[in-house]
């Protein structure tokens, strides 16, 4: 078992389901970063039976609602002085940019290069999305 | 950027700002000498990347009603996007030149795009794909204005292609703010209300039917769109249903005697020609309206009305 030590300050993001730990590190950019980051994979869990896991050593904020989309089970700690200080509880983002794509073969958005889609929050239980420019819903 | 408004969706107006608009067109149908001028010196670039006769001609006209002109297209092998240029680069090009622009696109969303790049020059959607087209529901806002003398409190059943119908979109949407609509849609299940319009409503403003004769004598509108032969897989199918939307006098016969019948136009074969003598088809009136709501339109993106 390989041991990461812990954190003194940042923010570990936890119970991520096995297999989405890259997608989340991707999505938070977390290769611009120039601070540690640990990206752990396949950790054994008696809950989940296996986990991903990552660890960011920062100051810099980051924008974490995405993560609500991608999978609202995922834990978030905030870590100061080497404890957690704060859990952040998810809920699914009222407007996501860069990660859902519009799947109406009619969309503007499928014909031309267009920057930073917006979608919109349509429906929260089946967790639906509405392209900003179609209208057209999605999902992730 | 600027404080400049565009028409992208009904939304985009307020309930207010419409009954100004509507006041507006108002005033210019009953002394359109008054804003002959109005618009001299003021140029509308008129993009057609998809055909149209009703909607460019009721643009243009209009423009020209006010002493502006126009530079545009409706072919879109005729403009540089047939090179490959983008639609931004083709919106911000046509922004150094017009003071306001016409758009209309196959591409669902295209107008709304356009209206980004677009710094300093009002962008009116003139239709985009199967989405919206807000100035044909000016046009049947003020249809219904006049015929009614009211925009709430109405019953309006919607019959034909509510899935790819754009006017029927934005005329759901526009009309579901005042007080009082219910809806009927009527259409086969295949063609039936997307569901992104029908999630703006309440649930009980409004049901779904493929029978017209059941319902029609509870409408106060009767908005009537093509069955589009083109999107039945089965030929069987479209046989069997578009009969069902075909309006003729024998069905009128159920209907309230004040009812009106709408139709955005063109029509094919679902109101038969004897429908038109009924005094409740308005339908012809409705492209007249169109042209001076218009007016109204690019005045006031202009801000060049005058004083009423």
């Amino acid at each position: 078992m390989i041991n990461v030590s812990k954190i003194k300050k940042g923010i570990v993001i936890d119970h991520i389901a096995q297999g989405q730990g890259y997608k989340i590190f991707s999505q938070l950019k977390l290769d611009e970063i120039e601070d540690v980051v640990v990206l752990l994979r396949n950790i054994p869990s008696n809950k989940m039976g296996k986990k991903d896991l990552i660890k960011i050593e920062t100051e810099i904020p980051l924008d974490l609602t995405v993560l609500g989309l991608i999978d609202p089970n995922i834990t978030i700690n905030i870590i100061k002085d080497g404890l957690r200080v704060d859990k952040i509880k998810l809920t699914l983002p009222l407007k996501v940019t860069g990660i859902l794509k519009c799947k109406n073969p009619r969309c503007i958005t499928q014909h031309e290069k267009v920057k930073d889609v917006e979608f919109i929050l349509a429906d929260a239980a089946s967790r639906i999305y509405r392209c900003e420019y179609c209208d057209s819903h999605t999902s992730l | 950027m600027k404080n400049i408004k565009h028409l992208i969706e009904p939304g985009d107006f307020t309930i207010e700002e419409l009954d100004s608009l509507f006041r507006l067109a108002d005033a210019i149908i009953a002394d359109p000498n008054k804003y002959l001028d109005r618009c001299k010196g003021k140029l509308l670039a008129s993009l057609f990347f998809e055909p149209s006769t009703r909607t460019r001609f009721s643009f243009e006209s209009a423009m020209l009603r006010l002493g502006g002109q126009i530079i545009g297209f409706d072919d879109p092998a005729a403009s540089s996007t047939s090179k490959g240029e983008s639609l931004a680069d083709t919106i911000r090009t046509v922004g150094c030149y017009a003071d306001i622009a016409v758009l209309r696109h196959p591409r669902e969303g295209t107008a709304k795009l356009a209206s980004k790049y677009s710094e300093d020059m009002p962008v009116i959607n003139a239709g985009d794909g199967g989405h919206q087209h807000p100035t044909q529901t000016l046009t049947d806002l003020m249809t219904i204005r006049h015929y009614k003398k009211r925009l709430d409190g109405h019953v309006i059943a919607i019959c034909g292609d509510l899935k790819f119908g754009r006017t029927i979109h934005s005329l759901v949407k526009a009309m579901s703010r005042y007080e009082g609509v219910r809806f009927i849609f009527i259409s086969p299940e295949e063609l039936r209300m997307p569901s992104y319009i029908l999630e703006g409503l309440d649930e009980s403003t409004y049901m779904q039917t493929d029978q017209l004769e059941s319902v029609i004598h509870e409408a106060d509108i009767l908005y009537m769109s093509r069955v589009q032969r083109e999107r039945f897989v089965s030929e069987e199918e479209y046989e069997r249903l578009k009969n069902y939307y075909i309006l003729d006098k024998e069905k009128l016969t159920g209907a309230k005697d004040d009812m009106i019948v709408m139709h955005p136009l063109p029509r094919v074969n679902e109101i038969c020609e004897e429908v038109d003598d009924d005094p409740r088809a308005v339908y012809f009136h409705q492209a007249r309206f169109g042209m001076f709501i218009r007016m109204a339109l690019i005045l006031r993106l202009l801000n060049m009305e005058v004083e009423q």
